[in-house]
């Protein structure tokens, strides 16, 4: 039996009821969210169930919303299904005081540099990592450049020196 | 304990193993990367890898840039195979605004998609082979990736970082000259990749250097997120164009390369293999061209004028086109809200963009999964308690690409 979105997500209120909310499929991907405390428990649960075999972690990344009050900081998981072809998208959020989320080093090696990367740029706190520290960014660095609100250097300002750099 | 007769000062630590710092520069590394490795004698204890000696925020910019403006930017990923890249942005683009694509742009692009995978694994195998210590196969190849940028140069006008192919298409029709280097390649190529594989592939200096070195099983390769002739190396059959086809990959017919050990020579057969795959791949796609005829046969990208650059003499002489052209340049157009994840089979493995677009006309954001960067964490992995001449070898073969890592 081919592994159905509708499967998936039945699957998944069986276990967790209500607590994994907001499904929606843009563009055909499984989209679905969960309370950061229960980030690891859904992966367990995806890794485990053979019938859902999401044992390969494609992408993990992070996401700045300043305007959410509470759930600024979103964490995207890319899982994918190689038995079955299917990938989901799965995020959870986390207000940007205390950004802590459990690590999936443990679950997938994977994991670990591309925790790295997101705490680097936006500070996500992954409890349970081996080795949370810098990886793109100098070491020095005191603040997490992917967020908002460190915009882009306006590209027409004209108050600068321009002899050092040809503004 | 030892009586050499070098003077520690007082109070001074005697090590029993040597620290090594093997690059950032060092020519070995083909790339800006630092390993710190820790030696007993010639074995590597451990290893740890520093990044990011070119990380130029490519994820950051592109929240400034409209769409089209970021294509430029995928080049510097993988700079081997930057047509590939090229086309995996214009798929995630096309993706999210719903633009169908000819059949005729489909096919072309898979030319040159593959023509891109055959300069990266040319380059990558023949590289191991300068490691282990056969500079003649890199020489000698090289006059083929020249031949391979002839043909980009041809079409997009630059050879390195290409910029090639727009969103809908290509920038103009492939030229007769390309069509005619495009055959010159594919009938002179065959017999060098075969002068190549005489040359390597029952070697016995190199089998001995590369069999057993940097092996790792299927389990823990999938486990790292390999993916890319490093996985298929390991003997798991995962390939983006067959799992999820893009651009028409579904209409061609070829096979998938798959090793068993997933060590250094297993990766270089794969590599070969593949390279065979994609001549396959490009000759079907010059029949498939081949038969379209009239109109149909002058066809380079698909009808959508919100997205695709007028042509110029257009522009100077009709209205609508000139409000397009001014509007596609300034960025002013405002992208469906959405999210997007597309993938594409790249030189190393799934390279993947997910975009999110809030409605603006820049994005809000965009991640690259750069499938070196997730797997070079399992060097350490790899190289633990070989030799330090090994953990070389092992690095070229992974197909390490400094650009592709930082981002």
């Amino acid at each position: 039996m081919a592994l159905t979105n509708e499967y998936i997500k039945q699957r998944l209120t069986e276990k967790f009821g209500d607590q994994v909310q907001n499904f929606q499929e843009p563009y055909g991907m499984l989209t679905f969210e969960a309370p950061k405390d229960l980030n690891l428990k859904v992966l367990q649960f995806l890794f485990d169930e053979d019938a859902l075999a999401f044992r390969f972690m494609t992408d993990l990344q992070a996401v700045h919303y300043p305007d959410n009050k509470g759930r600024e900081l979103a964490v995207v998981y890319h899982l994918h299904s190689l038995t079955e072809n299917v990938r989901i998208r799965f995020k959870v959020f986390t207000d940007i005081q205390t950004p802590d989320v459990f690590s999936a080093t443990a679950l997938f090696s994977a994991a670990n540099w591309m925790e790295r990367e997101t705490y680097d740029f936006y500070g996500v706190n992954f409890i349970g990592h081996p080795n949370l520290k810098r990886i793109l960014n100098v070491d020095e660095m005191d603040y997490f450049p992917m967020r908002k609100e460190f915009p882009l250097e306006e590209q027409t300002r004209v108050d600068k020196d321009d002899d050092m750099f040809g503004r | 304990m030892s009586d050499h007769h070098i003077k520690l000062p007082e109070g001074s630590i005697e090590k029993q193993t040597t620290t090594l710092n093997l690059g950032p520069t060092h020519p070995a590394t083909h790339g800006v990367f630092q390993n710190i490795l820790e030696l007993d004698g010639e074995r590597i204890i451990s290893a740890e890898q520093t990044v990011g000696y070119i990380h130029r925020a490519f994820e950051k910019i592109a929240e400034r840039r409209p769409l089209y403006q970021i294509t430029p930017l995928t080049d510097r990923l993988n700079y081997c195979s930057a047509p590939i890249n090229n086309m995996g942005w214009h798929l995630t683009c096309e993706k999210l605004l719903g633009v169908k694509t000819p059949k005729r742009v489909d096919y072309l692009r898979i030319i040159i998609m593959e023509l891109a995978r055959i300069s990266d694994h040319l380059i990558c195998n023949s590289i191991v082979g300068v490691d282990t210590g056969a500079y003649t196969g890199f020489l000698y190849v090289m006059q083929y990736r020249e031949l391979i940028y002839e043909i980009y140069e041809e079409i997009c006008g630059s050879r390195l970082t290409t910029n090639i192919g727009r969103i809908g298409g290509f920038e103009r029709n492939f030229s007769n000259t390309a069509f005619e280097k495009i055959e010159k390649f594919l009938a002179e190529y065959p017999k060098v990749l075969q002068e190549f594989e005489n040359l390597f592939t029952r070697n016995r200096i190199f089998m001995e250097r590369t069999i057993g070195c940097g092996p790792i099983s299927a389990e823990r390769a999938l486990n790292y997120g390999f993916t890319g002739p490093n996985l298929r190396a390991a003997g798991v059959d995962y390939d983006v164009r067959v799992h999820t086809p893009y651009s028409s990959y579904e209409d061609f017919e070829f096979e998938i390369p798959v090793g068993n050990t997933g060590d250094c020579y297993d990766r270089y057969l794969v590599r070969n293999g593949e390279m065979w795959q994609s001549l396959r791949i490009i000759e079907q796609a010059m029949r498939k061209l081949s038969q379209f005829k009239g109109k149909d046969a002058e066809i380079f990208h698909a009808d959508v004028p919100e997205y695709y650059l007028p042509e110029k003499k257009d522009v100077y002489t009709k209205m609508e086109a000139l409000i397009w052209h001014f509007k596609i340049i300034m960025g002013e157009i405002d992208m469906p809200a959405g999210e997007v994840y597309q993938s594409v089979e790249g030189g190393n493995g799934e390279l993947g963009y997910y975009l999110i677009t809030d409605g603006g006309r820049t994005p809000y954001r965009l991640h690259f999964r750069r499938p070196c960067f997730i797997y070079y964490q399992a060097y350490e992995e790899l190289t633990k308690g070989s030799m330090l001449s090994d953990a070389i070898i092992v690095m070229s073969s992974l197909n390490l690409i400094a650009g592709e890592m930082d981002a």
